[in-house]
């Protein structure tokens, strides 16, 4: 028995509430990052992803409270993302009890970043997040492209290169999505998960897609991603991370049960 | 009243740590400190720590850290976290090689990049996540943990201890290494209790009452 797949739940979190509907019925407050935290601990998450989508300069505060709230209570390893633009905010995280911080688009801007955040706090901290979109045509074999701005800015950087190149300045974790699938329901793009972790030495988790449980299954064994994100299934209480586990073990995937 | 260093040295994420502390030990004084007075007046000690051993091992020199806890082993209960399990060692290969703290014989190696698992597939390098753990000893920290819990790792390098008796627990991956280690006073381990839910929870419960035999 070896190290287990593991399964994420991901949170937005604007001005320090959780938004996009978790309804989770028993829950009082479903906007409270503390008690959506603690509820997906109890079903078993692995780790959490809370995505810092404040819009507004003054907001920005908000997530580091969220982060000293949940580290306080909440003890499975936490990753931050959103609107991390120096080495500075990544250590404004860590300290706040943050475990890994996401960089995204900072990386795109500033390349470097990574490698200095990475010298100064580790690789193991540092996750580089990234947007694909296919770009191939049909029939051609397929190329995905990096894009920012939620999927609406090309940039022209190609994917594999990119992943590859963040690897050597020193990223721990790649967290890719793809962004034709986000929000879809219609699965992983299971090729670009699959040619993104296959080409690095560092884990993979896949995002973007996932509407049932076999979704996060060929995420795994067809995409051969080390973790698989997912945030709606689990939302709305279609299911639990628990039956989503029980669900991977039974074809055959070693999951922390 | 029991009472507990968590010691700072700049190396990570100490907050969990002391926060975890707090949580199995409501009644304890938990202080995060680089004091070498509070840390000898601490009935024990917790050294975490995340990174990169070279630059640790600098920054307790720096900090005059290194023979203090080199001493305090001799007399208190010590608990070492990834970080602060490796530097207990004798050296590191990490970034040309480094000389650590050298209180237990072994080194610290690197997975390397062609690790692969049984079946031939490659391993990806840090170790992160949740795997088994074989306990190798009957001892107080373990109690209430199963053989073949999981805890949650997140590593590149690993302990090869040169004392097979001092070995408490092992984990496959790509290969046994050396999860954790006991010795008179000091038990360290290579995964992260503050980030392994309820075990990680039970494990510094168990030290904080550990009497270090």
């Amino acid at each position: 028995m070896a190290l287990a797949k593991r399964i994420i739940p991901c949170l937005d979190v604007d001005n320090g509430r959780v938004v996009k509907g978790v309804q989770f019925v028993d829950i009082r407050d479903a906007g409270d990052p503390v008690e959506v935290a603690r509820r997906y601990d109890a079903q078993g998450a692995d780790e959490l992803v809370f995505l810092d989508i404040t819009a507004s300069h003054e907001g920005r505060d908000t997530i580091v409270h969220v982060v000293e709230q949940v580290s306080s209570e909440i003890f499975i390893p936490l990753t931050v993302g959103g609107g991390i633009r120096a080495v500075d905010d990544v250590g404004r995280m860590l300290k706040a009890g943050a475990d890994k911080v996401g960089i995204n688009t900072a990386a795109i801007i500033d390349p470097d970043l990574v490698r200095r955040a990475a010298d100064k706090y580790g690789a193991q901290c540092i996750v580089v997040a990234v947007d694909a979109r296919c770009v191939s045509a049909e029939g051609e074999l397929p190329r995905w492209q990096i894009y920012t701005h939620g999927g609406r800015k090309e940039t022209g950087i190609d994917v594999i290169d990119w992943v590859q190149r963040m690897e050597q300045y020193g990223a721990g974790e790649i967290l890719l999505t793809s962004m034709d699938r986000d929000g879809t329901k219609d699965g992983f793009d299971l090729e670009l998960t699959r040619s993104v972790s296959d080409s690095v030495g560092i884990p993979v988790i896949a995002s973007g897609g996932v509407g049932s449980l076999p979704h996060l299954v060929d995420g795994v064994t067809r995409g051969h991603a080390d973790a698989v994100l997912a945030a709606s299934i689990f939302h709305y209480g279609e299911y639990s991370v628990g039956e989503a586990k029980q669900f991977m073990a039974a074809a055959g995937i070693e999951v922390r049960l | 009243m029991n009472s507990v260093a968590v010691i700072d040295y700049g190396m990570g994420n100490l907050r969990s740590v002391s926060k975890a502390l707090e949580h199995v030990s409501p009644d304890a004084s938990v202080r995060v400190t680089n004091d070498p007075k509070v840390i000898a007046e601490s009935d024990r000690v917790v050294f975490p720590g995340v990174g990169a051993l070279p630059e640790a091992m600098a920054e307790l020199k720096r900090l005059s850290l290194d023979k203090l806890i080199i001493d305090l082993v001799k007399e208190k209960p010590f608990l070492g976290i990834c970080l602060g399990m490796q530097a207990l060692f004798d050296s590191g290969e990490e970034n040309g090689g480094c000389d650590a703290l050298g209180i237990l014989p072994g080194t610290v190696n690197h997975f390397g990049q062609n690790r692969a698992d049984k079946r031939g597939h490659r391993l990806k390098v840090p170790h992160m996540g949740w795997s088994m753990l074989d306990l190798k000893q009957d001892h107080p920290m373990w109690h209430g943990v199963a053989p073949g819990s999981r805890f949650y790792f997140v590593h590149s390098y690993f302990v090869v201890a040169e004392q097979a008796d001092t070995i408490a627990g092992v984990c496959d991956y790509g290969g046994e290494f050396c999860a954790a280690v006991a010795a008179p006073n000091i038990f360290a381990v290579q995964f992260h209790p503050e980030k392994s839910q309820a075990l990680g929870l039970r494990i510094l419960d168990n030290f904080m009452q550990w009497n270090g035999q």
